[in-house]
Formats: structure tokens, sequence, C-alpha cells
């Protein structure tokens, strides 16, 4: 049976050629096999299927503000650890590794900026990466700065949100964020001023469940998961399939959430074509 | 109210029973048993002391879900006089595990507003174990509205596992509906108290949480998650509860101690279960004494005292 062995490998003489493996990547949506430049170039949308791959703060910056003008502020806010959580590890070097992960020191960037030549903004695109895009005391804070910087400097606000939710292991703190960042937009809501709120994959419970929906108009990326329950907790209490396409942008917009669905290109022109309706 | 025990107050029901059987034993055997059931009765309040100071905070948790623990309409009919419930969002439908409408406190009509959990099965059904949909919260908001109109204060009993996560509750928009909750309660220029009676779970709790005071009961609790989502999150096992109770600190002295909460509303020795008159008339006074001090405050006073307390809550450094 030797026909079936294995033959002994001798040392190899030719080098492996090197390919780099980020070269061409699997659409995580139709499975097509996508140069990844070409990717990039379509802002990170599947040419194929639509998919709307994650996008990071800055990336947002650079899509909907104006070149160069975008000043970050409050970038210097850390999150404390008032309840001293420790789970499968401490809350503190969740932290640290969070920030080592991604560069930057909490789950949203927010700042100012043009839109559109003229209009300046206050601008907040949250970050997913950083455990989970959640909400602690860092991000309230920051939102609720922004919506003061519009108070203050009467101007509009835009919102790219992007979050699981409420940080659990700021317990009690991160639930209160919903009230600190609903309290400033019920301030600037009585002052006509406009916040427009964009809503990408995924944004769900505590932050759905306070600014997010708050927008005086509401956006959406395309296929986006928008709720206040994640599916799989929906699932297990009801003991049943979910319908297709359940929490998904079109099926807010269907049901009345929403007002627009817009893909990634069209957000800018999008943004500018509404901020000129509301803004003088 | 009595009559179910907790694993924990097993000691307690063990003398309760024989306190019980003796008096059957004096009444059917006409036998003089006072002194031995008096001894007992101290025995059982010494225990209820001990027990109850050594609470774990899991064990809290149960209590504050105690099958046997006074609801919002148990307060309602008790401490409030002429209450009238009415009903309906006048968009889809009445939610019954809200309960809200005019009554008086101490003479003063104020609107009452409460999270209703059920008794027996079918009462369960119908309250949904507490958990609202979307048209619960709009019908708090559109009879918060209301009180404003008129100049009358509200009162919000908060008790809640938190809001339904369910495909309608989705599809009318329950993260709108909690959003729109936030943003209106704090502006509603009429004096605002909250209590957490229960179960403070959540966005479902904090949707109708905004006061000008929040008040919680001594055995209550209030958390962003329950311990069980927490731990099977966050441990990947929904067995760690009692650890994940503790490490959320949702207890009403914590609470107390991190500025969430104003006051604690104390319960008698063994819960407000154990005694619900006296739980009642400590609810009545707290409310009252707030209530006053809430009365000569000017409404865009009110409101920023509400915008002020909400944007002070936060940990973190520059």
């Amino acid at each position: 049976m030797s026909w079936f062995r294995k033959e002994k490998r001798g040392p190899k003489l030719q080098p492996k050629k090197v390919i780099p493996d980020n070269l061409w990547v699997k659409c995580e949506s139709c499975g097509e096999i996508l140069y990844k430049k070409e990717l990039e170039k379509n802002l990170m949308v599947c040419p194929r299927c639509d998919y709307h791959y994650g996008f990071e703060p800055f990336q947002y910056i650079d899509l909907l503000l104006d070149r160069d003008t975008f000043v970050e502020r409050d970038e210097g806010l850390q999150s404390q650890d008032p309840l001293k959580f420790v789970d499968r590890m401490k809350y503190s070097e969740r932290l640290e590794s969070a920030v080592k992960k991604t560069g930057r020191n909490e789950a949203v960037v927010a700042g100012e900026g043009v839109v559109g030549g003229v209009c300046e903004v206050q601008f907040g695109a949250m970050d997913f990466s950083f455990i989970g895009g959640s909400m602690g005391s860092v991000v309230g804070e920051k939102i609720a700065r922004s919506i003061r910087r519009s108070i203050e400097k009467r101007q509009p606000l835009v919102i790219v949100s992007r979050s699981g939710g409420a940080r659990m292991m700021e317990g009690i703190f991160s639930l209160m964020q919903m009230a600190k960042t609903s309290a400033f937009l019920g301030r600037m809501h009585e002052l006509g001023l406009p916040y427009i709120s964009i809503l990408v994959n995924p944004t769900t419970g505590g932050v759905t469940a306070s600014f997010s929906m708050l927008g005086d108009i509401n956006i959406a990326e395309p296929g986006a998961l928008i709720g206040f329950a994640g599916p799989r907790v929906i699932k297990q209490t009801i003991r049943q399939d979910l319908p297709e396409g359940f929490q998904r942008s079109e099926f807010l917009l269907e049901h009345g959430m929403l007002d627009l669905v817009v893909p990634r290109k069209q957000m800018k022109n999008t943004l500018v074509q509404l901020l000129n309706f509301m803004v003088d | 109210m009595n009559g179910q025990y907790l694993d924990f107050e097993k000691p307690i029901q063990e003398v309760v029973q024989r306190i019980e059987e003796l008096r059957r034993i004096a009444r059917t055997e006409d036998l003089e048993l006072n002194e031995e059931i008096e001894k007992l009765g101290k025995k059982l309040e010494r225990l209820r002391v001990d027990i109850y100071r050594k609470i774990t905070p899991y064990q809290r948790v149960q209590l504050a879900r105690h099958p046997s623990r006074p609801y919002s309409l148990d307060y309602i009919n008790t401490v409030f006089e002429d209450f009238i419930e009415l009903h309906g969002d006048r968009v889809f439908r009445d939610d019954p595990s809200i309960v809200a409408g005019w009554a008086r406190l101490s003479g003063q009509s104020v609107m009452v507003i409460g999270q209703q959990k059920g008794r027996d099965t079918k009462d369960k059904i119908f309250r949904n174990f507490g958990m609202a949909h979307p048209e619960g919260y709009r019908k708090a908001l559109r009879l918060m509205k209301m009180a404003e109109k008129f100049n009358r204060p509200i009162i919000t009993l908060i008790d809640t596992p938190g809001a339904y996560p369910g495909i309608g509750a989705e599809e009318r928009g329950q993260a709108e509906a909690i959003a729109r909750n936030l943003r209106e309660m704090i502006l509603l220029r009429t004096p605002l108290i909250s209590v957490v009676i229960g179960e403070g779970g959540s966005g479902g709790a904090l949707a109708l949480g905004l006061g000008n005071r929040v008040l919680m009961q001594q055995n209550a609790i209030y958390s962003v998650i329950s311990p069980e989502g927490c731990a099977s999150i966050l441990w990947r096992d929904d067995g760690l509860k009692e650890k994940s109770a503790k490490a959320l600190k949702l207890d009403a002295e914590s609470l107390k101690q991190f500025g969430i909460v104003d006051e604690i509303i104390p319960e008698p020795n063994g819960g407000a279960h154990s005694d619900f008159e006296a739980a009642a008339a400590s609810l009545k006074t707290c409310l009252a004494t707030h209530l006053k001090q809430l009365s000569n405050i000017k409404p865009e006073e009110l409101v920023n005292q509400r915008v002020e307390k909400y944007a002070a809550m936060g940990a973190y450094s520059e």
C-alpha cells in the first residue's frame, strides 16, 4: 500500500512566494472575492451586494466633513472605574487594552467642523471597536458637551451612532448617560437647532433608546442593525424565529422610525441638502 | 400578602409556622400558651433583623422581585385616595403593564403612574410581567403632559424587569418611545418624583424615572442590566448572578452614595411584604416631604434643576 503513503518531504528549494494576505477579501455578506483596494475606494461598501462594512470615526469625519476642517474636542476625557468593576478581567485593564487597540481614549470622537463649505457643525462619531462602542460616562459626557456647544454656538449637531448600548462595567452611571444626553437634547430641542442622527451598523440598546432616536432627522445606512433589544435577547424571550430583515434599516424605515435610508456614498450630499433646508 | 418565602427566609418561615401552630393548639386544646407565643414573637423579630442585616446583593435582588412584594396598585390604593385610572396612548392601545391616573395624596391632586406586575399567572400575563411596550411609555408621557397642563405634580412608581424585548415592541419603536420620554420628562414644567419600589430594570425603568427627586425603597434595586443578563454576557455564565449582582452595585445604599438616588425609604424588618401598612406609611411620609419641598419651586427652575441633576452624573477625569 505504499502508494498511499506520504512522501517524506525534503527541504524546500524554492522559497514560498510572499502573497500579502490582505490583498483580497471575501465579502462577509455575499461571498464575492473583492480586491481590497477596490473595496476601500468604494468606501468599504461591497460593489456587488452593497454590504456596508464598519467605518471608523475618522473615516466618517473624512466622509462627511470638509477636508481639514475637523477640530477634535474633549479628547482627554477618560473613563474612571466608579464600581471598581471586575468580570473576567478588570474594567481598568479592559479600558487600557481598548485604548491600545484603537489608539483612542474612548468610544466616541467628538469635535467641530464644516459641512458643504459654509455650515459649521458639532460632530461626533462612535467607535465600535472600543468596547463595542458602549456608552459609559465619557461617551455620555462628550455627547452632552457637543450638544452644549451646539447650543452655545447655535450650530447644528450631527452624530454617527454605532454602539452595542450602555457599558455594563459602569453600572448605573452608564444608564444615567441616557438621561444626561437626552436632557441636553431637550434643551436644544427648545431652541430650534437642528440635530441629524445617523445610525450605522449596529446601533442598539441604551444608545438607540436615547440620543440616536432623537434626531430631528434620523438617517441610517442600508442594512444596519438598529433596535432596542438585541435579536438574540428577543429570540430567547419569545422563543420564535425572527422575521427576515427584522431590525434592519429598511424595516425601521417601513415602520416609521427613520426618515431616510441613505447609502454611504450619498451620505454627505444628503447631509448638505438637509442642513440647507434647516439652517439660514 | 404573605405566604411565600425565599430560601434565605426559611428560618423566618419556620418560626412563623411554629407560632401559628401554637396558636392553633391554644385555641383547640384551650391551653394557655401566650408566654410561649410571645417568646417566639420576639425571636421572630430578632431573626428578621439578623437575616436582613446580613443580606447579600443577590438576596436583595430576590427581595426586590419577591412574589409577595407590594406592587404599584397596592400602594396607589393605600397611599393615595380617589384614584381614577386613565387608559391608552391614543395611538395604538392601552398597555396594562403601566397603570396611571389622577389621585390625591393627602388631599392634593396628583398624577400617579406606576409599573404593574401581576400576582397570579393570569394577572402576570395580563400585565406582561411588568414589561411595558412602547404604548405603555407613550401613555405615561401623554398623562405626564396632561399633569403639566393642569399644573399638577407627577409621581412615578418604578417596578419592572425592563422594557419588553419583542417583535411588536421593536416594530412600534421601543427605543424611540423610551428616548422621547427621557427628553420630554426633562422639560416638564411641574414637579416630578420617581420612586423605585421593586425592580428598576434599565432603560425600561429610566423611561419613567427622571424625577426632580429619585427615591428608592430600602430593598429595591436599580441597574443598567439584570444580574443574570450581565453574567451571561460578561462571564458567559448566567450561574454567576451572585457575583454580577455584587459587581453591579445595584442596591439603594450604593446608589445613594453615588448620588443617583436622593433618599432611601425605609422598609420594615423583613421587607415591605412582611408589613405592608408600615411600608405604605413610610412611603407616604417620604412622598409628602419631597412634594412639599418641590411645591414652591418655579416651573423653569424645576426644569433647570432636572437638567443640572442629570448633567452631573458620570465618573470621568480630564
